[in-house]
């Protein structure tokens, strides 16, 4: 293909702290109906975020906006400290990577071929070389290695939902975006899921994930953002966010947080 | 993380490497024994024989039929180029159309861009348009293949992706616009561009010459080569547009180049041979039922694989039958139909249902 090649802009290494996404005033309208209204949010580096909220709150609206998956009508979206707009889609997929909810593929690749396509925005790079280490890891942390030769169309829901967390991985962005990873998950990789997102957290990665499973939330997230209707209802560390009355008024079901009887964390549950 | 994990094997690393000499050796022997039989045999020993002479070695042995060394040369040689740059175009055309489609059914032939192009091809014929000299034809079939190619693109294609059925019946549409478009120049013309048509639309290499091998030969290649260089991009959208986006991939340019290389691919095969369905179909699949769906193994072995079919696919049509030539394109939808109606079959099961 003729390209006008720009340099491409290689991301430089983060500090955990460092505001990774900057979010004000975002409006998303769909069918002149606003999703979104007013949201301003901060994701720094080193944190992981839960973004939470009832059905149609507009958590994966809000994730593809981060994302730049689609346009805000009002408000901007920030990446590394510049406008998504000020980013080549390449540059972009240096810096933050993005697990969809739902998985498709059009031909049966394997495994290790899906997972290496994470390591597309890095060809020709330096980080190039590096491109088998990373792929091993990610496998390695999402326990797929072991059908790495099977096609991916071949797997079940919860390892076709792995697989793409380890190409999520293998892109070895910065900011990662999770739109609902645990959702077709056992307990044991639920658990997994999120060991994973707090290692990368811990190397000074910022992790937005959505979730459904307020506990998790809760036992993870160093902060959360909990959504209503479009708009921000609140967002700081879970034990403020995650409280009875709050969660009672925004999900319009009664809710109780109790102390877990050995570890003292809140346990969120339906009053029944 | 660990800095120890296992790393896994990369699947037969071997396999595409033998594939692909597979294939070309295959392509190499197939073309030297197609030169060498017709209606006056020449040993393969004598073709290989008088190639070497003709580029300076005097090596083996040189044709002893009267009249071989022309035949070879004027009749014979440009065919099976013809037939070797047809089928490389349709094969690589078949395997990026499916990738960027992203769908194991799409075909040059089959969503009705052969012929479109073909109705520009012909439309130049009737009318006896020479103004690009040699290449008009070509540059004809190439602009109405490109309009087809858009036409369909946006039409089946709905929130980034096509059903299978979409595609499927805007192909009928765009074959029968196009085939009461030929059959309109048919009626419009004189006995000659009556014969004209009519083996175009059967598909033949009757009408091989130097020329028109090198008026296709460019396009053919610089489409091969603009698609090889697509190949790691076509992968990724395999994983669907918004992810591909998301990898950085420019999907909308991607498109773009991928809607250009077909309609230049398939406008080469068209230009000279006419309509030859089903190979672009048929090659690539059996490809990624070999080595996988990868497309920088995909598209060379497509394309090397299609040369060989159609190599071999036009030998039969002239020599199955004594002093008569089968009209190549009939040839290869008789394999081809029922190989895509098994296609569709597996398909539909394996989706359950056209969803």
């Amino acid at each position: 293909m003729i390209t006008l090649r720009r340099r491409v802009r290689q991301p430089g290494p983060v500090t955990a702290g460092d505001v990774a996404v900057r979010v004000a005033g975002l409006r998303v309208e769909r069918g002149g109906r606003p999703v979104l209204d007013g949201v301003d949010l901060d994701v720094v580096h080193g944190e992981i975020l839960a973004l939470v909220g009832p059905n149609g709150a507009g958590k994966s609206t809000l994730l593809a906006a981060v994302c730049g998956d689609l346009a805000p009508d009002a408000g901007t979206v920030a990446l590394a400290g510049k406008p998504l707009g000020a980013w080549t889609p390449r540059e972009l997929a240096m810096r933050r990577a993005m697990l969809p909810q739902r998985h498709t593929l059009s031909f049966p690749f394997t495994t290790l071929d899906v997972v290496r396509m994470g390591r597309v925005p890095w060809a020709g790079t330096a980080a190039e070389d590096a491109d088998d280490d990373a792929v091993a890891h990610a496998m390695a942390a999402t326990d797929v290695t072991a059908f790495a030769q099977r096609p991916f169309t071949a797997l079940s829901g919860g390892e076709q939902a792995r697989v793409a967390l380890a190409r999520v991985l293998a892109q070895d962005a910065a900011t990662l975006l999770l739109d609902e990873p645990t959702a077709a998950l056992d307990i044991r990789h639920q658990e997994l899921v999120f060991a994973v997102a707090k290692e990368q957290a811990a190397r000074g990665h910022a992790v937005v994930v959505v979730v459904h499973d307020l506990d998790l939330a809760a036992a993870y997230a160093d902060r959360v953002a909990l959504l209503a209707d479009g708009r921000l209802a609140a967002c700081g560390p879970s034990a403020d966010v995650l409280a009875a009355d709050l969660l009672t008024e925004v999900y319009q079901y009664d809710i109780e947080v109790i102390a877990h009887p050995r570890t003292g964390r809140p346990l969120v549950l339906p009053r029944r | 993380m660990t800095a120890t994990a296992a790393k896994p094997e990369q699947r037969g690393a071997l396999g595409p490497v033998l594939l692909l000499a597979g294939l070309s050796a295959g392509l190499v022997v197939m073309a030297v024994v197609a030169a060498s039989l017709g209606q006056v045999n020449i040993p393969p020993a004598q073709v290989v024989g008088s190639i070497l002479h003709r580029i300076g070695l005097d090596i083996g042995p040189v044709p002893e039929a009267a009249q071989g060394d022309n035949a070879l040369w004027l009749v014979r040689f440009p065919r099976v180029a013809l037939a070797i740059v047809t089928g490389a175009a349709l094969g690589c055309a078949g395997a990026v159309m499916q990738g960027v489609f992203g769908n194991p059914l799409a075909e040059p032939g089959v969503i009705g861009v052969s012929s479109g192009a073909a109705v520009g091809a012909a439309a130049v014929i009737v009318f006896g348009l020479t103004f690009a000299g040699n290449w008009t034809i070509v540059l004809a079939a190439f602009v109405a293949g490109l309009l087809t190619t858009l036409l369909v693109y946006v039409v089946s294609r709905a929130n980034g992706r096509t059903e299978v059925v979409t595609l499927l019946l805007t192909g009928i549409a765009v074959n029968a616009v196009a085939g009461a478009a030929l059959g309109l120049l048919m009626f419009a013309s004189g006995n000659d561009g009556l014969r004209a048509i009519t083996s175009w639309q059967l598909g033949s290499l009757a009408g091989a010459t130097w020329p028109a091998v090198g008026a296709v030969a460019p396009c053919a290649l610089a489409g091969v080569a603009a698609a090889f260089l697509c190949a790691r991009r076509l992968d990724v959208l395999a994983l669907g547009e918004r992810a591909a986006r998301q990898l950085g991939v420019d999907v909308e340019r991607l498109r773009l180049v991928c809607v250009v290389v077909i309609a230049l691919l398939t406008s080469a095969a068209v230009a000279f041979s006419g309509i030859i369905a089903f190979v672009g179909l048929v090659v690539p699949h059996l490809i990624r039922m070999a080595v996988g769906p990868g497309h920088r193994v995909l598209i060379p072995a497509a394309t090397i694989g299609g040369a060989l079919i159609l190599v071999t696919a036009d030998l039969v049509a002239r020599t199955s039958i004594a002093y008569q030539e089968l009209p190549l394109g009939v040839l290869t939808s008789l394999v081809g139909g029922p190989f895509f109606f098994w296609l569709l079959r597996r398909t539909r099961t394996r989706s359950g249902g056209w969803g």
